[in-house]
């Protein structure tokens, strides 16, 4: 203990703590409290302002209004809707329009976006290039300009109904939209869902059973062609042991126009097949990233365990290219469904659409674009929480 | 005895001939096999009935140069003196026909800068200082009122300036604010991270269309009564909170690829949080992550149309408007291609400069 310096550090006071201003502990609480305070300053300015400013101009608040007579008509509705039915009901009515569109687009989007991907891929150069060519374009030009040009086409281009195009028995495109044949309302058609329903099931319990059978045994069970007899099979039992009905309800012309059958009118039309176009181009993106993520190895190593092509692809590559499509791809279902919002601009009645014209009559903004935002951030949230629980699901297992 | 087996690989001189000259390459691209050979006659046939009539159409038969209305309509090809006729509503709106040099200058003074930008060897500090003083050129040339330039109001902005100035001031203003809430989000403090999820969340959740028809609808409310704001503004303060949200997930992307050990060796430097950040983890972070966020950039650039739904005449609603002229209501899909080939062309530009950012970039870190 000679060193002086040992012996100044030794008795030396231990640092003291720093200054309470320069804690990070203290420090940060203040930070949060600060931004605390903002946030509900910043909330409790707005909300004074847009009561005093609702009061200015007789704006009543609330959604009292739901229930009130909604007093305008709607082109294309799949329940049941009248303009004396009350705006809540034409929020229903715009809902079912917006999934009728997402969902049919997610199919049509999926099959398309595989196809144009896989053929970017291709050994043929010219359908290489064509599909490149394809994606390129669309990719780069905006959505709302597509949906405008697809509308323009639709109901300027086509002819007219005297003289629609036919496309096959019963199927007329016009002006006025597409024209399709439906089959006649008949008991058999709940009960071949039914008989689906319990395909399915049978299918699945099948599956699983084969596969414990596969596991105990070594034994393999050829499961798709008895699950693809269950699902299509018991439907068409069914629709024989009905009777069979096979009427149809056939378009025809009549003095003022088409009649009977189904419809799809020019916005739908105009608004599905722009959604689809577009997005399209992504999904092939997508689709070519993940075929070409699988690394040539394991082609080759599935090969060497003596995998057939069609196994090779479906338990080794396919399971590996699907965990970079997915979570992607899911994205994109988003992007259908929020991008669904354009068809306010060519007047396909969608949710956007009702509230819009909602607004426009009761004046009341707050509560008709709280709807809207509540309806899609619900749907956005329910799909991100299905994608974490696949992307738990599905993520590599790591020694 | 063991047979003798010649283990030494003969291995070719030379690769086999791959069958020479534009034959073989037809025969090894087109014809490989069967269902490729019927997969290359399929697309030619698609391709020989699709591009003579177009190609008819849009330059043998069109009509070019001024004509009226009634010389397109004899012809079956395109009507691009539609065009000649309505550019000056196409691309600047309704913007005074005697200031027209304005707007054509304030394009080339955005286009001279970001164009200046694209020079990596020029990011440096100025930059920022041209920026503003492009942006200030920009709306000197817009507005006017001084230097003897008459004043125009932003009702009367359109078209294509409208367009650029919606896209390039929602790009400044949102990449910084996205950078902070990048931060946030990663931040070891609740109340700040939980404020930035809300935010990114909750925006990313919705339709741009819904935060337009709120800046339009609501933000009038949202503001002390009395005080007006201007509809651009509105619809450019939507934009901007649009696209900070997907900014912030990008820039949070390349945060997370950015190893420990560099804040550590930063705080081990004696550099404070924002030191650090700015210094050492922000740089790195941005570079990592240029093509998704250009990609940003792309997919904004094409949103900002969506103005055209909240009665903003940008390029699009222009168009629309040029187009509802009873005379030439026929030649709607000239109008539609004049400015798809406008967006295509800022759009593919940008996609093949992030393309060949990333190559560079690359090969950067590579050495």
């Amino acid at each position: 203990m000679s060193d002086p310096r040992h012996q100044e550090r030794g008795s030396a006071p231990r640092p003291s703590r720093p200054a309470p201003w320069n804690d990070p502990r203290v420090r940060a609480i203040i930070y949060q409290l600060l931004l605390i305070a903002g946030v509900v300053a910043l909330g409790a300015y707005l909300v004074s302002n847009t009561l005093a400013n609702l009061e200015q101009r007789h704006i009543r608040t609330g959604y009292g209004f739901f229930g009130e007579e909604a007093g305008f008509f709607i082109g294309e509705t799949l329940i049941p809707y009248d303009a004396a039915d009350s705006y809540g009901h034409a929020f229903l009515v715009g809902l079912l329009n917006t999934v009728r569109v997402a969902v049919v687009g997610v199919v049509l989007a999926t099959v398309l976006g595989a196809i144009v991907g896989i053929a970017r891929l291709s050994k043929n150069w010219l359908i290489a290039r064509l599909a490149s060519v394809y994606v390129e374009m669309l990719r780069n030009l905006p959505l709302l300009l597509q949906l405008f040009f697809w509308y323009a086409t639709l109901t300027n281009l086509l002819p007219d109904q005297q003289d629609a195009i036919g496309l096959g028995p019963g199927i007329y495109l016009d002006k006025e939209g597409l024209r399709y044949p439906l089959p006649e309302p008949d008991p058999a058609f709940p009960r071949m869902i039914l008989a689906a329903a319990i395909g399915l099931i049978a299918a699945w319990l099948f599956a699983r059973w084969a596969r414990a059978r596969q596991m105990r045994t070594g034994a393999i069970v050829p499961v798709l062609w008895p699950a693809l007899g269950f699902v299509i099979g018991l439907p068409l039992a069914a629709w024989a042991l009905s009777g069979a009905p096979s009427a149809f309800d056939m378009p025809h012309m009549e003095q003022f126009g088409f009649e009977g059958g189904a419809s799809m009118s020019p916005e739908f039309l105009a608004l599905l097949f722009g959604l689809v176009t577009y997005t399209a181009t992504f999904i092939a993106e997508i689709v070519r990233a993940g075929i070409l993520a699988v690394s040539w190895g394991q082609t080759e190593a599935a090969s060497a365990l003596g995998l057939r092509r069609i196994l090779a692809l479906r338990l080794v590559l396919l399971p590996q290219a699907l965990r970079v499509i997915v979570p992607p791809l899911t994205s994109q279902y988003l992007n259908i469904v929020k991008n669904s919002s354009l068809a306010v601009a060519i007047g396909y009645p969608d949710l956007v659409s009702i509230a819009n014209t909602t607004l426009n009559q009761t004046g009341q903004a707050i509560e008709c674009i709280s709807i809207i935002m509540a309806v899609y951030l619900s749907v956005s949230l329910a799909i991100a929480g299905f994608m974490n629980w696949y992307n738990r699901r599905i993520a590599l297992v790591e020694r | 005895m063991v047979e003798r087996v010649d283990t030494t690989l003969r291995m070719p001189d030379r690769p086999p001939p791959m069958g020479g000259g534009a034959l073989g390459w037809v025969r090894a691209n087109l014809f490989s096999s069967f269902w490729n050979g019927a997969l290359t006659l399929a697309a030619l046939a698609v391709l020989l009935a699709a591009v003579p009539p177009v190609f008819d159409w849009a330059i043998l038969s069109a009509v070019w140069g001024q004509a009226a209305p009634e010389v397109c309509k004899a012809t079956h090809g395109a009507c691009w003196a539609f065009i000649r006729e309505k550019y000056h509503l196409i691309l600047f709106g309704r913007y005074p026909i005697a200031e027209q040099w304005r707007p054509i200058m304030a394009i080339a003074v955005l286009i001279a800068t970001v164009a200046l930008s694209c020079n990596r060897r020029f990011w440096r500090a100025w930059l920022g200082a041209v920026w503003l003083g492009g942006l200030a050129a920009f709306g000197l040339l817009m507005w006017g009122g001084i230097l003897g330039l008459a004043p125009v109001e932003t009702n009367l902005w359109g078209g294509l300036p409208l367009t650029l100035i919606l896209a390039i001031v929602g790009i400044v203003v949102a990449f910084p604010v996205s950078i902070l809430l990048a931060l946030g989000r990663r931040s070891h403090m609740p109340v700040i991270r939980a404020v930035s999820v809300a935010y990114i969340e909750l925006i990313r959740g919705v339709p741009l269309i819904s935060l337009l028809f709120m800046a339009s609808f609501m933000l009038p409310l949202f503001l002390p009564t009395g005080m007006k704001i201007n509809a651009l503004l509105r619809a450019q303060v939507a934009i901007i909170m649009f696209t900070s949200a997907y900014l912030a997930e990008v820039i949070r992307g390349g945060l997370q690829a950015i190893p420990k050990g560099q804040v550590e060796a930063a705080e081990a430097l004696g550099l404070g949080y924002w030191q650090s950040m700015r210094k050492i983890v922000l740089p790195q972070a941005i570079r990592a992550v240029i093509p998704p966020i250009v990609n940003t950039f792309i997919g904004m650039f094409k949103d900002t149309s969506l103005v055209a739904i909240v009665s903003l005449t940008d390029l699009l609603l222009a168009t629309k408007q040029a187009i509802s002229d009873p005379n030439w209501r026929a030649y709607f899909v000239e109008g539609y291609v004049f400015i798809a080939a406008i967006y295509f062309c800022f759009c593919f530009f940008m996609s093949k400069y992030s393309q060949h950012l990333e190559h560079e970039l690359r090969t950067g870190a590579q050495r």
